[in-house]
This record gives C-alpha cells, structure tokens and sequence, in this order.
C-alpha cells in the first residue's frame, strides 16, 4: 500500500520531468524554425530592394552607355524573371534566378568601370552605393539564413530532439544556396571581354 | 557564445556589488569621521549606489555619448555608414537596427554602447570614418555589432559609468577630507579624546581614496581584455574578410601617436569644466584594450573566418585558448571572402591614383556630413559644379556663384 504509493509518486514524477525536457524540446525547436523563416524574411526585403533599385540604375547608364543594350537588357531580364519566380518557386529555383542576376548585375557593374563620365554622376554614384550594400545584404542574409538552417536541421536530426521534431511534424529547412562559381567567374569574364561573352 | 553572455551577466552583477562594497567602505569612514555615526555614512553611500545604479542603467548610454560630443544620423546623412551598419545588423542577426552616432573628432576611434540589443548605439569618429574604406568599416562596425551581440554593452557602460563616479566622488572625498584634516578634525578630535583613532581613520580613509580609482581601474582592465578577442573573431565570423577589421586596426596603430597629441592641444580649452575631467577619465578606460599588435596578428593568422579558425590561430600567437567551448562545438568551416574592392586590372600607378581619389572622396563625404550636422547647407553650381556652403543664417534665396559669376537658386 504505502510502496504503491511511492512507486505512483516516482512514476508521476518522472512523467513530468519527461513532459518538462519535451515542451523545452518542442519550444527550442519552434524558436529555430521562427528564427529560419525571419531570416528568410530578412533575405525576401533584400531582394525586393534590389528589384527596386534596378529599373533606375538601368535608366541612369541608358544615359550614359546606350550602346551597352545587351548587358542592360540581361539585367532587365535577369530581374523580371527573378521577380516572377519570387511569388512562388522554391528555395532552389529563386536561389538559381537570384543567382543568375547578381551575375547580370556584376556584369553591368564591371562595364560601367570603362565610363568615366558616368561615374562621376552624383546619381549614379548614389545607385551604385545603394546596390552594392543591397547586394552585400543579399549576402549576409543568405549568409545567416544559411546559419540558422544548418541550426535548425541540426536540432531535428540529433538525439533526442529528432524524435519530438518527427512526431510534431518539424521538416527540415532549405539552404539557400547561389552557385559560387559562376558569381566567382561572372566578373573576371566580363572584365577581358565585356561585350562578346556568349548568352550575355 | 551563450558562456560569454552568461559571464557577462554575472561579471555586470559582481561589478556592481563590488562597487557597492567600494561605497560602502568609503561611507562608513566618512561617516564615522564626519557624523560619528557609521549608519548614516552607509545609508548615503547606500543611496548614492542605488542612484548611480539606476543612472548607470538607464541613462548611461546617454550620458556617455553626449560627454563624447556624439551626434545621432540618419540614413541619408551618411549612406555609406548607415548602409554598412545595416549590413552587419543582418549578418549578426541583430532584431533592431542600432542608433548610429557620429563624433567630431580626428583621433580614431569607436565604441557600441547601451544597455540590451534593443537599445544600442555605435558611435565612430569623424577621423576614422574618413581613414577607412568600406571593407575595413565594415570589419571595424562588425567588431562594435559583436560588443552588443554578446552582450558586452552592459557590462562596460556599467563599468564606465559606476567607475567614473567613483573616481570623481573618491577625488571630492580625499580633498574633503584632507582640508577638514587640517583645522576641523583637530577640533573633533580634542572632544571625543582618541586622537590616536582618528588618525588611523584619517590614514586609512586617505588611503582607500587614493586606492578607489586604482582599484575600479584594475578591475576594468580584468573585464575588458578577452570581450574584445571575442568581439573580433565574432568581427571576422559576420563579415567573413578578416582583413578588413585587421587592416582598419592597423591604421590605428600607426596613428596612436597622432591622436594623443591631439588630445592634449585640446585639453586646455575645457580644463575648467568638471564633466570633461569625467570624460578624460572614461576616455582613458576604453583605452584599456589589448595589444592592437597582438589583435592583428591573429586575424592575419586566420585560416577561414569561423570560431575554430581565430581559436586557432589565437593559440598559434598567444599559446592559450579564448573562444568559449559551446561556440567551438558549433562552429562550422567558414570560408574567407574575397575583398569588395573591384577586382579591375591596374597598373600600379592607376592603383595608387584610384585610392587617392577614395580617399579624396571619403574625406569629401565625412566633412560634408559634418558640414551637413551643423545645419549648413551645400549647393553645387549649376553652372560650373563649384560646391558651396551656405551657413544656417544665409535666408537669401539666391547665391553667387564665387567661382564662375552664375546666380543659383538656393
């Protein structure tokens, strides 16, 4: 009679610990995926100021450089098709279209460099500040949106947080991924050839 | 770097109970010396603890950036600035883009301040924002995000704060004590009759007075060393380019001499003013940094820009260990970025030319802006681009042109 009750006592005890390290679990486990989806947030208004800003920086060099139509129209391109993507395509697919007009973008950047009257355009000059912050922005949201991914799946695949992370239905988080190499190769292409680089 | 925020929690604690104690020590023998009663020197240096405590938390950032001429900006004072801030509240993940400061000033220099994330300031000089290009702004403005990440903010204003009213109260006190040492102590003591008591409380109090403002110094300096290894390799982890913050540090080095000579041209205009006096002091403390050779060399070091990387490299040069063991366990291999500059092909000549006109520019673009906080206003010609400052009492609705004669509208 009075061990039952011990042994009751114990058992009610424990299942409370156990209830505790769950919700614990459970509410470290929402305030990553909170943290992923602010992040990504973070990236979405970066982006949305970068499509924004080029409409006007296209304008600025059209004055400038008029015969730089195919670097300007890839740019134009590049963004209304990231834009378009944006309203519903997956991590991966914005992650290409983004990708593919940052490299528009540096293009355009580099050729700019062979304009000495447009540089000196107050303007332009306050374009070009703007973008190269949007564009480090881009970076350093992918850059801790990336963090806060690898956080996030890290919790739900150890032990034991993957265990309340599959019964309460937590997915794992995309990373947003832009290839390197092409970034890495888009501007040193355009500065020996700016104008006769093929698809450009 | 939970440990670090945990640590500094807990050091904020123990600073303001040492504080406490320092008080309390001082006011028992001021009491008992000046009231002949122990309870009322405690009670008031009770009071004046919690008032200081109070002050410190709430109104120190404030005090500290007003004493250092700090003048709050806008996104379109300084583009350049703000934008870099931005970027490195992004990086750290900070929820609310701290207030940015800007001090008139040539000495080079900055520091983050407040008292939580929410409400934080960085605050730079004029002389550094003109020195440094972006990517060392960048490194310099990630290093001051990283003060208020990990919660270092607190901790140093109450350290500053607390500090500097100890030295000013324990400079009030000795020389109270010192002149009524002279005529109205020796009256007390002919009534109570323990001359020879009253002099060892004179000495020890005299003592403890000296000692104060050395003591609050020691532990300052106790506080301050790692938080700034830890706030650079936090630097190096959101900007990812070391270099940047390394090179920005080297500039400071060089110009180490420049800055205190400044200083001492210009002490004399405010020697009569007590608050500045409390300003030097905390000047001085926030020299209390560790070796900027040493700080450079172990971001030169640096194999990538992740925790383990400044660990590493920290043991390379200093042969202990400094990152906490929970950002260790984290930490992931992070690649070093390349430098924002343009990577354009220039002759060395062209190279020197093109930095001279950045440098040129920068120093066009922080004088403007400090132009711009003192109300003046800045016309560009339309005719010949000739710049033109117009001081806050011009009401004229046009302007001459001195350089080519053409009349602009204001």
């Amino acid at each position: 009679m009075g061990a039952g009750a011990i042994i009751g006592i114990i058992i009610g005890v424990l299942i409370l610990i156990l209830a505790f390290i769950f919700i614990g679990i459970y509410n470290g486990l929402v305030g990553l995926r909170n943290q992923v989806k602010n992040a990504w947030a973070q990236i979405d208004v970066q982006l949305k100021r970068r499509y924004d800003l080029i409409p006007n920086l296209v304008e600025t060099v059209k004055g400038y450089a008029a015969h730089e139509r195919q670097t300007l129209e890839a740019v134009t391109n590049a963004r209304n098709l990231a834009q378009s993507i944006a309203g519903g395509g997956s991590v991966a697919e914005r992650a290409k279209a983004e990708g593919e007009l940052s490299s528009a973008l540096a293009r355009l950047l580099a050729v700019v460099e062979n304009y000495p009257n447009l540089k000196a355009n107050q303007n332009f000059l306050a374009l070009q500040e703007e973008l190269t912050s949007t564009e480090n922005k881009i970076s350093f949201s992918r850059q801790y949106y990336n963090d806060s991914v690898l956080r996030y799946n890290n919790k739900t695949q150890m032990f034991p947080s993957n265990i309340i992370a599959s019964m309460a239905g937590f997915k794992p988080g995309e990373f947003f991924e832009v290839k390197t190499a092409e970034e890495r190769e888009a501007p040193k292409v355009s500065f020996t050839t700016p104008t006769t680089k093929p698809g450009s | 770097m939970w440990e670090q925020i945990r640590s500094n929690q807990i050091r904020s604690m123990i600073l303001v109970i040492l504080m406490g104690a320092l008080l309390l020590a001082i006011g028992y023998i001021i009491g008992i010396y000046f009231f002949d009663s122990a309870i009322a020197g405690l009670i008031i240096a009770l009071i004046v603890w919690g008032i200081m405590n109070m002050v410190a938390y709430f109104q120190g950032d404030s005090i500290i950036l007003n004493m250092s001429g700090a003048r709050k900006i806008g996104p379109q004072d300084h583009p350049r600035l703000y934008n870099v801030v931005e970027e490195m509240k992004i990086a750290s993940g900070l929820e609310k883009m701290p207030d940015i400061y800007i001090i008139d000033d040539p000495a080079l220099n900055a520091f983050a301040t407040g008292r939580d994330p929410q409400h934080a300031a960085v605050a730079i000089t004029s002389g550094l924002l003109e020195k440094l290009n972006r990517d060392e702004l960048q490194g310099v403005i990630a290093h001051e995000i990283a003060h208020i990440k990990n919660r270092d903010i607190l901790l140093m204003l109450m350290a500053s704060i607390l500090l500097g009213s100890i030295v000013i109260l324990a400079w009030y006190a000795s020389r109270i004590l010192f002149f009524s040492g002279m005529t109205g102590g020796r009256r007390r003591s002919s009534s109570s009759g323990g001359g020879g008591f009253q002099i060892i409380i004179l000495a020890v109090g005299i003592i403890l007075m000296i000692l104060a403002p050395i003591i609050a110094q020691i532990i300052y300096f106790a506080i301050s060393r790692r938080r700034e290894y830890l706030a650079d390799a936090s630097g190096a982890l959101y900007t990812r380019y070391p270099e940047g913050l390394a090179s920005a540090l080297e500039k400071l080095l060089n110009s180490n001499t420049q800055v205190k000579s400044a200083n001492k041209a210009t002490a004399p205009m405010y020697i009569s003013n007590p608050f500045y006096k409390k300003g030097m002091a905390i000047n001085d403390l926030f020299a209390t940094h560790p070796p900027l050779t040493d700080r450079i060399r172990i971001l030169k070091a640096m194999g990538g820009a992740s925790y383990t990387d400044y660990e590493n490299a920290y043991r390379k040069i200093k042969g202990s260990s400094v990152i906490p063991a929970s950002a260790l366990k984290t930490s992931e291999k992070v690649e070093i970025r390349k430098s924002s500059a343009p990577e354009t092909v220039m002759e060395t000549g062209e190279k020197e030319i093109s930095d001279i006109e950045d440098k040129v520019e920068r120093t066009r673009e922080t004088s403007d802006l400090m132009w711009r906080l003192n109300n003046y206003r800045t016309i560009t010609c339309e005719n010949c681009g000739t710049r033109m400052r117009l001081p806050p009492t011009y009401k004229a609705p046009l302007i001459r042109c001195p350089h080519c004669g053409y009349v602009n509208q204001v």
